[in-house]
C-alpha cells in the first residue's frame, strides 16, 4: 500500500525564533517529492519533522489518515538516509543493513535472505563483510540506501544524500536512487539544494525560501512557468530585465517593444520584471529587435554560450545557442536578438506573481 | 541547544548521579567550609583561621611555595614535552615504540617514588653524592625547591608529551605543506602554524600538570627538606595529634581550592579563546630532515627519557640488593621481596582489588554521565557536568580530610573501604568521563537517529549503537583511570585502615621509616603492575586498529 503524506499548517520554532510558519504540503503515494531551496530555507527542518527527530510546534502531520505528530520515529515506519550516511562504524556492511530487520519480527532464516537481496540490489554484496571505514563514499551511500530500504518502509526520507560525493558519482548515484525508487514505488521525500539534482530525480518539487513554499510542481512546470521571480532565478539560469507593460505591449528599457498574447490580465499596466532564459533569446537578422554586442563566448559542444551587453543600456545578458558548424561569433560583433515569446515569463514589479498564463502550482498556501 | 525532553529513565539516572555527588562531594566540602568559618566550641562565624593563615609568614609562605613549584614545573614540562611530542610526530626516531613505553612508564609512576629514588642517588648519603665527594666534587643539595621541581618536571612532562602527540594526529599534513609552499621553513612553520594549532592542547595539558604539581603531597614531604608546600601543611595540620587542628587544616584546604578554581577558570577562558576545530584527513607524517637535526633530536630524546626513567630503574635495582636492617649491603638476593611479602603482602592484593571495584563504578558512571551531559543537555545535566569537574581542583588530601570529618563522626562511621573507594572514584573518574564525553560528542547524532528510524528502541540504540561507538573512548579513559587509581596516594594515606592499606601507602610509610629495601621491592611490584597495565592497554588498542584493517 502506498502511503501519502499530508502536512497541514506545520509550525517549527526554536525558542522564540519561528523558522516555519504554517506550511502545507501533500505528497502523493509512491511519488518522488523533493524539497528544494537554499540553505536555511527550512527544508531539512521539515524533513526531520516528518521523520520525528524535530519536535512539531504546530500543525498536523499525517501518513495516510494516521496522525503522526506524537509518534516515535521508530514507529513511523520510515527509512532515512542521512547526509553523512550515519553508517554504524562498528558494524559490518551486512550487519548495518540487517540492523533494522533485527528490530522487526522476522525469522532467523529470512533475515540473511532479505539482507542479501538488498545488498545485491544496491550492488554491494561483495562488500558484505567489510567494515564501513573500508568503503568509498559511493559504497557507503549504497549501504545507507540498502539499510533504509530493507525494512520496506512506508516512506523514504533522504537528507541531501549526495552532497558528500564528487560530481561524477553524484550523477551516477542519483540515477541509482531514481531507479530504485521507481522499482519499489515507495513514497519518497528528498531534500537538496542542488536544483539540477532535484530536476533529475523528482516527480514533483517544492521550492522553499525563508521557511515558505514558493512553488510546488513538476520540474517542467517549475522551469517553464515559475510561480514567482525567486523560483525563476533559483531553477535554471535566467536574465532579468526591468520593463514597462502597457496592457499587452511590453517595452524594454532600450526601447524594443512586443505585443504579448498570453497574459493573465490584459488590462494590467505598470512596471514589470521580465525573465528570459539564455536559450529563449533568438539571434536574428531582423533589425526590429534588441541590439547587443558580444563580449565573450564559451563553446560547450552541444551549445555555445554567449555573454553580451545590450548596446543602449549596457545590461549584461547571457545567450545560449545550439552550436553551429559555422564560426563562433567573435567578440565585439553587433548582433540582433529577439525573444521567444511563447517561453518568456513576466512578473509583477515585486516579483511575487507570474503574469503569464499557464502557471501550475500545487501550493495551497 | 537546550531542548525539552520527556522525563524518562535518563532523568532518573541524572537524579541518582547528582545525589551521589551531593553526598560525597558537596556535603563533605560543605563540612570543610563549615569547619573553616565556624568556631568549634561557640559555632559562631569566625575569620580567626584565615587571619592566622595570612598573618603568619610560616603558613602563608607554603602557598607561595606551592605556586612557585607548580609554575616552574609547568613551564619546564611544556618546554620539554612540546618539542618531544613534535619530534615524535615528524622525525623517524630509533626505538620509538620502546621510547613511548618508557615515557608512559615514567608518566604513571607515583611521583614520590621518583623523589625517594633521587634521594637514594643524590641525597645526603646518596650513591652519586658519595662517589663524587671522594673525587672532591660537592653536589648541590637535592633537597628543597629545585629537588621538588626536578622530580615533578620529569614526572609531568610525559603528560604534555602525550597531549601534544595526540594533538599532532589532528594536524593535517596539508597545513604544513601549505605553509612551506608559501616560503616558510620547517622551524618557522612550527612556530607559526603547528604551535598555534596545538596551543589549546598544550593549555589543557599545562592545567593538568599545574594541578597535579600543586596538589602533589608525597614529593615535597620526602624531598622538600625545609621547603614546605601547602598539601604537606594540610596533612600535618590534620594528622598531627599534638599541634594539629581540623579547623585550620580546613581553612588551608579552602584557600587551596579557591586558588585552584581561579587557575582552572583562567585556563578555561584561555582555552576557549584559542580553540580550533581540527580534523586531519591526512595526519602529519614523518618528513625529511637534515642529518645534524636528526642527531640533535635523538640526543635530546634519549637524554630526557633517560633522566625520566632513571629513578624507576634505580629503585628496581636496589630492590634486589641485600639489606641489613635499614641499610643496603653488598650482594644481591630476593631478601627485600620476602620481607615485603611477609609484612605487607596484603597491600598487593588491595592494590588490585580496591582499584578494580573503583574502576567498575567509574566506567558505569562515566558512560551515564557522558550520555546525559552530551545527548540530554538540560540545565540539570549542565550542572552535573560542572560538578563532575570539581574533584579536578580539589587536592586528594582535601578529599581525604573532608571524608574523615564528614563520615567518621561520633554518630556514625562509614567503613574505611567504602570511603577509600568513593574517594578513588571521585578523584579518578575525570579521565573516563572526559574521554567518554569527547568521543560521544564526535559521534554524529544522526547515527543514533538512524538506529531509531530503523525501529530500535532508545534502550537498544544506547546499548547496540551508542555504547559500542563510545567504547574506544571509554577504554582509553578507563586505562588512564586505572593507572592513576593504583598509584593514588594522597587521599588513601588519610583514609586507609590496616585492612585497606595499598602499595603506595605501604611504600610511603616504609620510606618514612627508612626501610628502603622493602620500599624498593614494593615499588618494583607497583611498577610491574603499571607496566603490565600499559602493555595490556597497548595490546587492546593495537588489536582495535588491526580489527579495523
Amino acid at each position: 500500500m502506498k502511503v501519502n503524506i499530508t502536512i497541514k499548517n506545520a509550525v517549527k520554532k526554536y525558542g522564540n525564533n519561528t523558522v516555519i510558519s504554517g506550511m502545507n504540503v501533500k505528497v502523493k503515494g509512491g511519488e518522488f517529492f523533493t524539497l528544494l531551496g537554499p540553505s536555511g530555507c527550512g527544508k531539512t527542518t521539515l524533513l526531520r519533522m516528518i521523520a520525528g527527530f524535530n519536535s512539531i510546534e504546530g500543525g498536523d502531520f499525517y501518513f495516510n489518515d494516521k496522525r503522526i505528530n506524537q509518534m516515535d520515529p521508530g514507529k513511523r515506519n520510515i527509512g532515512m538516509v542521512f547526509q553523512n550516511y550515519a553508517i554504524f562504524p562498528h558494524l559490518s556492511v551486512a550487519n548495518n543493513v540487517a540492523f533494522g530487520l533485527k528490530n522487526r519480527k522476522i525469522s532467523k532464516e529470512q533475515l540473511p535472505i532479505e539482507t542479501d537481496k538488498f545488498l545485491k540490489l544496491m550492488q554491494i554484496f561483495e562488500f558484505r563483510d567489510r567494515m564501513p571505514d573500508k568503503l568509498s563514499g559511493g559504497q557507503q551511500q549504497r549501504v545507507a540506501l540498502a539499510r533504509a530500504l530493507v525494512i520496506k518502509p512506508a516512506v523514504l526520507l533522504m537528507d541531501e544524500p549526495l552532497s558528500n560525493l564528487d560530481a561524477k558519482l553524484r550523477v551516477e548515484m542519483r540515477g541509482v536512487i531514481k531507479e530504485i525508487q521507481n522499482k519499489m514505488g515507495i513514497t519518497t521525500v528528498y531534500v537538496t539544494h542542488d536544483q539540477e539534482e532535484a530536476m533529475a530525480v523528482s516527480d514533483r518539487i517544492a521550492v522553499l525560501n525563508k521557511g515558505e513554499i514558493q512553488h510546488i510542481g513538476t520540474p517542467k512546470d517549475l522551469y517553464q512557468r515559475p510561480a514567482n521571480l525567486f523560483v525563476a532565478t533559483f531553477i535554471g539560469r535566467t536574465n532579468i530585465f526591468e520593463a514597462e507593460l502597457n496592457k499587452t505591449i511590453l517595452t524594454l528599457k532600450d526601447g524594443f517593444s512586443v505585443k504579448l498574447n498570453n497574459l493573465i490580465d490584459e488590462k494590467h499596466s505598470g512596471k514589470v520584471q521580465l525573465s528570459v532564459r539564455p536559450e529563449e533569446f533568438v539571434i536574428t537578422d531582423d533589425k526590429d529587435s534588441i541590439h547587443a554586442v558580444i563580449d565573450d563566448s564559451i563553446f560547450l559542444g552541444l551549445n555555445t554560450h554567449y555573454f553580451a551587453h545590450i548596446a543602449k543600456t549596457n545590461e549584461k545578458i547571457e545567450i545560449i545557442q545550439e552550436s553551429s558548424i559555422s564560426n563562433i561569433i567573435p567578440r565585439g560583433t553587433k548582433i540582433n536578438v529577439k525573444l521567444n515569446l511563447e517561453k518568456i515569463n513576466l512578473f509583477d514589479e515585486s516579483g511575487d506573481q507570474n503574469l503569464i498564463l499557464g502557471v501550475k502550482n500545487d501550493n495551497e498556501a | 541547544m537546550i531542548t525539552k525532553h520527556k522525563y524518562d529513565v535518563w532523568g532518573t539516572v541524572t537524579i541518582l548521579i547528582t545525589l551521589f555527588y551531593v553526598a560525597f562531594l558537596v556535603v563533605p566540602l560543605g563540612m570543610i567550609f563549615y569547619q573553616a568559618f565556624f568556631d568549634k566550641e561557640t559555632h559562631m562565624l569566625t575569620m580567626d583561621y584565615f587571619i592566622k593563615f595570612f598573618s603568619n609568614k610560616y603558613y602563608f609562605m607554603t602557598l607561595l611555595n606551592s605556586l612557585a613549584v607548580s609554575l616552574s614545573v609547568t613551564v619546564l614540562a611544556v618546554l620539554i614535552g612540546v618539542p618531544l611530542g613534535y619530534f615524535f610526530a615528524v622525525y623517524r626516531i630509533r626505538g620509538k615504540r620502546f621510547m613511548e613505553v618508557l615515557i608512559l612508564i615514567a608518566s604513571v609512576s607515583a611521583p614520590f617514588i621518583g623523589a625517594y629514588s633521587w634521594i637514594l642517588l643524590f641525597g645526603r648519603s646518596g650513591v652519586v653524592t658519595a662517589a663524587l665527594s671522594t673525587i672532591g666534587i660537592e653536589m648541590p643539595s637535592i633537597y628543597g625547591f629545585w629537588g621538588i621541581v626536578l622530580v615533578l618536571t620529569f614526572r609531568m612532562f610525559p603528560l604534555i608529551f602525550l597531549y601534544v602527540q595526540g594533538a599532532m594526529k589532528n594536524v593535517d599534513e596539508s597545513l604544513l605543506e601549505a605553509s612551506e609552499s608559501l616560503g616558510r621553513t620547517k622551524i618557522q612553520t612550527f612556530f607559526t602554524v603547528v604551535l598555534p594549532l596545538i596551543t589549546p592542547t598544550i593549555l589543557a595539558g599545562s592545567l593538568l600538570v599545574f594541578m597535579r604539581a600543586m596538589s602533589d603531597f608525597g614529593t615535597p614531604m620526602l624531598i622538600g627538606g625545609g621547603y614546605r608546600t601547602f598539601p604537606a601543611l594540610i596533612y600535618t595540620q590534620f594528622m598531627s595529634e599534638i599541634s594539629g587542628d581540623d579547623g585550620f587544616a580546613s581553612t588551608i584546604a579552602i584557600i587551596a581550592i579557591i586558588l585552584m578554581a581561579i587557575i582552572f577558570m583562567v585556563q578555561r577562558l584561555a582555552a576557549n579563546k584559542f580553540s580550533f576545530k581540527m580534523n586531519a584527513l591526512h595526519p602529519v607524517t614523518i618528513s625529511e630532515h637534515t642529518n645534524w637535526s636528526k642527531v640533535l633530536v635523538h640526543i635530546f630524546t634519549y637524554v630526557t627519557i633517560a633522566i625520566a626513567i632513571i629513578p624507576q630503574v634505580y629503585v628496581i635495582y636496589t630492590s634486589f640488593k641485600n639489606t641489613n636492617g635499614l641499610i643496603f649491603v653488598d650482594g644481591y638476593s630476593f631478601m627485600s621481596y620476602t620481607q615485603a611479602f611477609d609484612k605487607l603482602g596484603s597491600s598487593i592484593w588491595n592494590t588490585i582489588r580496591i582499584p578494580a571495584i573503583a574502576l567498575l563504578v567509574i566506567v558505569l558512571f562515566s558512560i551515564l554521565i557522558a550520555y546525559v551531559t552530551v545527548r540530554r543537555r538540560t540545565k540539570a545535566t549542565g550542572a552535573l557536568d560542572i560538578v563532575s569537574m570539581i574533584p579536578y581542583i580539589v587536592p586528594g588530601s582535601v578529599i581525604g580530610i573532608a571524608f574523615s570529618i564528614t563520615y567518621r563522626n561520633p554518630w556514625f562511621t562509614v567503613p574505611g573501604l567504602a570511603l577509600m573507594l568513593i574517594a578513588l572514584v571521585l578523584r579518578r573518574m575525570q579521565y573516563t568521563i572526559r574521554s567518554s564525553v569527547a568521543t560521544l560528542s564526535q559521534i554524529p547524532i544522526s547515527t543514533e537517529e538512524a538506529a531509531i528510524s530503523l525501529g530500535a528502541s532508545k534502550f537498544k540504540t544506547f546499548f547496540s549503537v551508542t555504547m559500542p561507538m563510545m567504547s574506544a573512548g571509554i577504554i582509553s579513559g578507563a586505562i588512564l583511570s586505572w593507572i592513576s587509581l593504583i598509584t593514588e596516594l594522597s587521599s588513601s594515606i588519610i583514609l586507609y585502615t590496616t585492612k585497606t592499606q595499598t602499595l603506595t601507602v605501604a611504600i610511603y610509610s616504609q620510606v618514612l621509616r627508612g626501610n628502603y629495601g622493602i620500599a624498593a621491592a614494593l615499588s618494583t611490584i607497583l611498577t610491574v603492575l603499571t607496566i603490565i597495565s600499559i602493555l595490556i592497554s597497548m595490546k587492546v588498542s593495537d588489536g582495535r586498529k588491526k580489527e579495523k584493517n
